[in-house]
């Protein structure tokens, strides 16, 4: 079985509309969206909705104002500025347990958090696993790495060979736990130096968990001395930088349809789009 | 008063928001730009400060002496995140696990757990044009965010004008950037995407009790999605910028929209104007 994830760094330039095309292409796959905190891969597969699964993740502390004698030790030793006047921020709170270690009186008790849903969804590309971490909730590399494990089984239990993953935006926990163990990271640029920063830290964190990677450069025509910069520092970094599409409002169009890009425009940056799969299939299976 | 940009989705243009928001007013008040997108900060680029300081962004882990530990075990038994494992005859740490909280060190027995730093990120402090800079790089290959944009926020002015840059998402880097600030700039696009990723920013800065205005960037595509949801929530509208290949061309090689097009700078003084009048007196500074 083989792991595709599709990267970025910056945010915003265009991994969603790439993994929707490739899900419309690809054969025997599991579709998984790991932006767990803004999800939108469901927005352009238009899947039936499965049950909301429950994830729980995290404790928090809760005092029992009863048994509390206000000594205040709680809120001193708490580094996460959690404990005010006795009352606990559950914002704050990381759920370390150093307060409930603490309390002489027995007055902390941990409460297991329910911190989203994940769902087992039927698209008319094949199954998708996605997610809903709650509202100002942490956890979301573990919420990651669960979607990610369950589309595995579900994988497997299926006899699908293929899982197509939608990555976050950035580098840190929920990235890092979408990226680690994957097969090729197909990271999608833009010629902007916002980009071109991003794109340096996160080619270097595949490099660092061992992941190879792949470099798509998405609307090349906006900055084409920056495109050039792009197949350069790539090149001299041995990575491939296997496509490019100009910028085009097509996407935009495809997007308000809910349509995934190559089947709203078969021909132009669509095809484009088609041949960037069949050489990523190249790469996934040399 | 303190000012965030945040977005939901990526890439809808928070970093030239706040950059042309804080260079419009630099003119005329004291004003500073945090940037708080610590795994990919992005308005040095734009803002070119010329940077004076840089502290290291460390948290507390466990360096246990073996001469004193007595291998009870209580160590591992009191962390929530299995940063800790002791065998029979040593403490295994994992660093990268450890969350800073300290129960482990003060719960010691034999008190022969120290506390070291470890380094996730670094703060770099700056100037530019008028601009008082401050932002916040995390390591290459560390999980860990929030602790450097706590940092980065250390450096807040308790006068003048402050402007967050916040990461993409709803999650606890950008609960961590947004946090305490008077007023918070969504930044979206008139898309499907742009619609959804706002509905999540916004349903978390109602938990976080932050009074919010959307800025729609790129209009003339897309759809009416986002213009339809912030009537039926009230949510203003305080700034359009329409979709440009000058505007796009500008942001592709580091400048800002302000200094490129210098007729945007208007908008921005009165899209601060928009939000000075939307924050209670008690906030303002």
């Amino acid at each position: 079985m083989k792991e595709i994830v599709v990267l970025s760094g910056k945010g915003g330039t265009g991994k969603t509309t790439m993994v929707a095309s490739f899900a419309a292409l690809a054969k025997d796959k599991v579709m998984v969206d790991c932006d767990v905190d803004a999800a939108d891969l469901h927005l352009l597969l238009q899947p039936t909705m499965g049950e909301p699964r429950e994830f729980w993740s995290g404790q928090h502390a809760v005092i029992d104002e009863e048994k509390c004698t206000r000594c205040g030790l709680c809120e001193d030793v708490c580094r996460f500025a959690a404990i005010k006047s006795l009352h606990i921020d559950h914002l704050a709170c990381e759920g370390c347990r150093f307060c409930y270690h603490v309390c002489a009186e027995g007055a902390i008790t941990m409460q297991e958090k329910l911190a989203g849903y994940w769902f087992i969804s039927d698209t008319r590309y094949g199954p998708l696993i996605h997610a809903k971490l709650g509202v100002a909730q942490e956890s979301s590399g573990k919420l990651v790495a669960q979607v990610r494990q369950k589309a595995r089984l579900l994988a497997e239990e299926r006899g699908l060979d293929l899982i197509l993953s939608d990555g976050p935006p950035g580098i840190g926990c929920p990235v890092i736990s979408s990226l680690s163990g994957a097969n090729l990271a197909l990271i999608v640029t833009e010629p902007t130096l916002s980009a071109m920063h991003d794109l340096d830290r996160i080619m270097s964190v595949c490099r660092q968990f061992g992941v190879p990677a792949l470099v798509f450069i998405n609307k090349y025509d906006i900055n084409e001395e920056n495109t050039s910069q792009i197949e350069t520092y790539c090149t001299s970094n041995g990575v491939d930088v296997i496509s490019k599409i100009p910028f085009d409002n097509v996407v935009t169009e495809a997007l308000v349809r809910g349509l995934p890009l190559v089947e709203y425009s078969k021909d132009g940056t669509g095809r484009r789009v088609e041949m960037l799969w069949q050489t990523i299939l190249g790469f996934l299976h040399r | 008063m303190v000012i965030s940009v945040a977005s939901g989705k990526g890439g809808t243009g928070k970093t030239l928001v706040a950059t042309s928001l804080a260079l419009s007013l630099a003119g005329s008040r004291r004003v500073q730009l945090l940037d708080c997108d610590v795994e990919e900060p992005n308005a040095h680029i734009l803002l070119k400060p010329e940077m004076h300081t840089r502290e290291s962004v460390c948290i507390p882990v466990p360096a246990v002496d073996e001469g004193k530990c007595t291998h009870c075990g209580r160590c591992a038994e009191v962390c929530a995140f299995h940063a800790l494992a002791v065998l029979k005859d040593r403490v295994l740490v994992f660093a990268e696990l450890c969350h800073g909280c300290g129960a482990c060190s003060y719960l010691c027995p034999e008190d022969a757990i120290e506390e070291v730093g470890r380094e996730i990120g670094i703060v770099e402090l700056g100037d530019s044009g008028g601009v008082d800079f401050v932002h916040g790089k995390l390591n290459i290959g560390e999980a860990m965010a929030p602790p450097v944009v706590r940092k980065v926020k250390q450096h807040i002015r308790p006068v003048g004008t402050t402007i967050i840059d916040a990461a993409p998402g709803t999650s606890c880097p950008v609960m961590e950037a947004v946090s305490g600030s008077d007023f918070c700039l969504l930044v979206t696009e008139p898309t499907p995407f742009g619609l959804n990723d706002l509905a999540l920013a916004v349903e978390m800065l109602r938990q976080l009790g932050i009074r919010c205005g959307v800025v729609l960037n790129r209009t003339g595509v897309g759809d009416s999605g986002v213009e339809d949801y912030c009537l039926r929530e009230g949510i203003p509208i305080l700034l359009r910028i329409p979709l440009d290949m000058e505007i796009a061309r500008l942001y592709s090689r580091g400048i800002p929209l302000v200094e490129g097009m210098p007729r945007f700078r208007q908008a921005f003084l009165d899209l601060f104007e928009s939000v000075a009048r939307l924050v209670p007196q008690g906030a303002k500074r």
